[in-house]
């Protein structure tokens, strides 16, 4: 191989990232253990609220465990085939099988027996999303209280009192639920805390996700996986916030260093949707072209929250507590995080793809791509919606486009050989050969 | 007499065509039964469903992933392939994420003059559904309002909720008439009857059904001694399946399908609040499986209907790919069978191998009157 042309270092704060993902699904087995709750609900609940029971209540978020599954191939088997046995098709979403599966089969992924949540809090804008639980609800053996806010609303661009005012009161109903299933008071002041923590953990995100524009990219695709989770995880945390904080510094540290993430980079596109989590070595394998995924919309919107800037180009949105907004209330707190969190890039492209292809056109052109690969992905019916539109759309605006079709969470279909021969083709269209 | 419906149903486009010739009015196409067709009659527009058209097509692939149900590509292949031409507007009510890409895509790429997409809300169990819909139905009517040129009164609404309320009830009494024990109407006719009702001018469908039901009642030849049965799922508006399994002496009693009950089932109950009262006919109806949570109620209200139509049996149908049916199917399976009413699934597709179906419902059905024998 030839010489890298920028130097590659590893990330300091790697380590600390593992210790947060494993301290926080060793926290939620053992909740019990400490007299504390623990709850279950999806990655983009609005996990500030349960803050407020205390500060001993544990959540695990669903779409990021069913993607722990999809890292252990033979357990991934297991789980799906122990929900096709019971009658759950087969093209349902994979990372919701997944889970399923292991509760079904009483096996937590990071050992023991599946730890029951308390109580499911959940919110709705795939059509997965509260069915997931109905039917949690249905394969435990013991009755679990389950509550849900409906965010589909409706586009950011539309939105007025009326549509708030609906999220904000099913929060506000939520909070009351809370209480009365968890018995115990509900601490405001901790909603607040968790709110700011909430908002700075993904301005942050979208802070570092904005480095990457850079040339050479400080991070690729693949690391930025094991980054984003937490924020999937329990954006509303200190511990998360502050971690972002610290990978922000150090990102922009790489930047003013010209530290890269791939040393021969020479091509840059991003993906779409997540990926075949089983088969992640495909990065690797653009590698050998020197190419660098610099993220994607998912990477970047699932977490990240976004602004225009002053300059046209997009960057972090503005905390309430950068534009000097002092929380003061219950219904301040919830107002702040339901406007904040109804923008979320990816929760636009739910009611029109356009929106979607915006974003995408705008990535590709501020991050400087050569071309995108799009993850036609069999396991997700919400992030692949609209995709074939995008594809269209990027082609239009002058991108070369590459799509491949596989699952995320389900490695029966993901056909590896296939991939490689059509990035191989890719790379050909896009004029680069293998540098070794 | 039900000839009348199933000409409407299979010459829809020379109907709405000739509505427009005849009225001058406008014809706006839906993709989904939760849009508030009162609004529509109100501005004196004729809402019709947009459906497939059975045919097997290549032309959505560039448009939707395969991984999304057949129902909703079919769709969007009648637009692409200019069938629907006539349409001066097109709308959805938010249900299901397949469905809407072919309402997003038709958007894109089938020029009309007026489209809107009406954020339905899915937490139908709440009570903060109901101001928000409220909320929803003024905007849409606005909408409306600015594309007509024409202000909607009280009076207009009234309007509209007359003709919608009379076409449910007479629909309602017609499958009154399936519960008698030998119905003098079978599941293929009262298919043909709710469907071309989405097809059609509610008031002249519904003058048509009045006469149809005038027969009915003086209807000779009954339909004794047949299996009763109930059809159940994601969309279906496959007639030849209906012909097909009522050929070998079973009939259908009931249904929940969005081209049976679930279209007209109940009633807005009219109020000083017009758009509120609008609202609360759509959140109240029996729900769409993307809208029926946290509780699962269409288990129970399933149940219901299977016993006050006093069904033997249940042919479960899913068109491949549906989520939200797939996510239901399990729990309507089990409490069926609990109930000791045995089901047969059956995965449709645009086109459905009728041969290969024919020999499952046979042995269905011969399970049936086995039991029918012991009982
Ligand atoms: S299909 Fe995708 S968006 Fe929907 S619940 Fe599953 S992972 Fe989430
Ligand atoms: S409910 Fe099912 S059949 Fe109907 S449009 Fe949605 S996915 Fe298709």
């Amino acid at each position: 191989m030839r010489s890298a042309k920028y130097k590659t270092e590893p990330l300091k704060c790697w380590q600390k990232a593992k210790e947060i993902r494993e301290n926080y699904y060793k926290n939620y087995a053992k909740a019990h253990e400490k007299g504390g709750i623990r709850w279950a609900g999806g990655a983009w609940s609005f996990d500030a609220i349960p803050a407020g029971l205390g500060d001993d209540v544990y959540p695990i978020t669903s779409e990021p465990y069913g993607a722990s599954v999809a890292w252990n191939k033979e357990f991934a088997l297991e789980c799906q085939e122990a929900v096709e046995r019971a009658g759950y098709a087969r093209d349902l979403c994979s990372y919701m099988r997944n889970y399923w599966g292991s509760v079904m089969l009483n096996k937590y992924v990071f050992g023991g027996e599946f730890p029951t949540p308390d109580f499911i809090w959940q919110d709705h804008i795939c059509c997965s999303h509260a069915k997931w639980y109905q039917v949690v609800k249905d394969i435990e053996k013991k009755e679990i209280p389950f509550f849900c806010i409906d965010v589909s609303v409706g586009p950011y661009e539309q939105i007025n009192e009326h549509k708030l005012n609906y999220v904000v009161m099913q929060m506000h109903d939520g909070i009351e639920w809370l209480e009365k299933i968890a018995r115990r008071k509900y601490d405001d002041e901790k909603l607040i805390q968790a709110v700011y923590n909430h908002c700075r953990s993904t301005s942050l995100w979208a802070e570092v996700c904005a480095l990457n524009k850079m040339i050479p990219a400080p991070l690729d695709e693949k690391t930025m996986y094991s980054l984003y989770v937490l924020g999937t995880l329990q954006k509303s945390s200190k511990v998360v916030a502050d971690f972002y904080q610290e990978l922000r510094d150090e990102v922009k540290d790489r930047v003013e260093r010209g530290i890269a993430a791939v040393g021969n980079e020479r091509c840059r596109v991003m993906t779409d949707t997540q990926p075949p989590w089983a088969f992640l070595k495909i990065f690797r394998y653009l590698e050998k072209y020197g190419c660098v995924s610099v993220g994607s919309l998912y990477t970047f919107g699932l977490i990240g929250m976004w602004d225009v800037q002053e300059d046209g180009t997009w960057g972090p949105r503005r905390t309430p507590q950068e534009n000097g907004i002092e929380i003061k209330t219950r219904d301040q707190a919830l107002r702040t995080l339901a406007d904040w969190e109804l923008k979320k890039p990816e929760w636009q492209h739910f009611y029109y793809p356009h929106l979607k292809s915006e974003m995408m056109i705008r990535i590709a052109k501020e991050w400087k791509l050569n071309g995108i690969m799009l993850h036609y992905n069999r396991g997700c019916e919400g992030l692949s919606l609209g995709i074939a539109e995008n594809r269209i759309a990027l082609i239009k605006a002058g991108f070369p486009v590459m799509s491949f079709e596989g699952n995320m969470g389900d490695e029966r279909e993901f056909d590896e050989t296939r991939t490689i021969a059509r990035i191989d083709a890719f790379m050909e269209t896009l004029g680069f050969e293998r540098l070794e | 007499m039900f000839e009348k419906f199933k000409e409407w149903q299979e010459n829809r486009h020379e109907y709405a065509k000739e509505w427009k010739r005849k009225t001058g009015g406008k014809v706006i196409g839906y993709f989904c039964t939760y849009v508030p067709e009162e609004i529509l009659y109100a501005a004196d527009i004729l809402p019709i469903r947009i459906l497939g058209s059975h045919e097997p097509q290549d032309l959505t692939e560039p448009h939707i992933f395969g991984m999304f149900c057949p129902f909703c590509r079919d769709c969007l292949a009648q637009g692409l392939q200019g069938r629907y031409d006539y349409l001066d507007g097109i709308t959805i009510a938010q249900s299901c994420l397949h469905i809407r890409q072919a309402f997003t895509s038709w958007q894109m790429h089938v020029p009309v003059e007026y489209s809107y997409y009406l954020p339905m809300p899915h937490h139908v169990q709440s009570a903060r559904a109901y101001p928000y819909l409220t909320e929803e139905l003024k905007l849409f009517k606005k909408s409306i309002e600015e594309w007509t040129g024409k202000t909607l009164r009280n009076e207009d609404l009234d309007k509209g909720i007359k003709i919608m309320n009379e076409n449910r009830r007479l629909l309602g009494k017609l499958y009154e008439l399936r519960k008698e024990k030998n119905p003098g109407v079978t599941g293929l006719e009262a298919m043909y009857a709710v469907i071309s009702s989405q097809l059609t001018d509610k008031r002249e469908h519904s003058r048509m059904l009045e006469e149809a039901l005038n027969k009915i009642y003086e209807r000779k030849e009954k339909n004794s001694n047949l299996l009763r049965l109930m059809i159940l799922g994601s969309e279906d508006d496959d007639t030849e399946f209906m012909k097909m399994v009522e050929s070998l002496g079973a009939i259908f009693v009931i249904d929940d399908h969005c081209t049976g009950t679930r279209y007209f089932w109940n009633e807005v109950i009219p109020d000083e609040d017009r758009l509120a009262s609008i609202a609360a006919r759509y959140i109240d109806r029996p729900p769409c499986p993307s809208k029926d949570w946290p509780e699962r109620r269409r288990v129970p209200h399933i149940l219901n209907l299977a016993k006050e139509y006093d069904v033997q049996g249940a042919i479960i149908v899913q068109q491949k790919f549906c989520d939200p049916h797939e996510l239901d199917i399990p729990a309507i399976t089990k409490t069926l069978k609990e109930n000791n009413i045995p089901s047969l699934f059956l995965e449709f597709d645009v086109t459905v191998p009728l041969g290969q179906f024919k020999t499952r419902v046979e042995a269905f059905l011969e399970i049936l009157r086995e039991e029918d024998l012991w009982s």
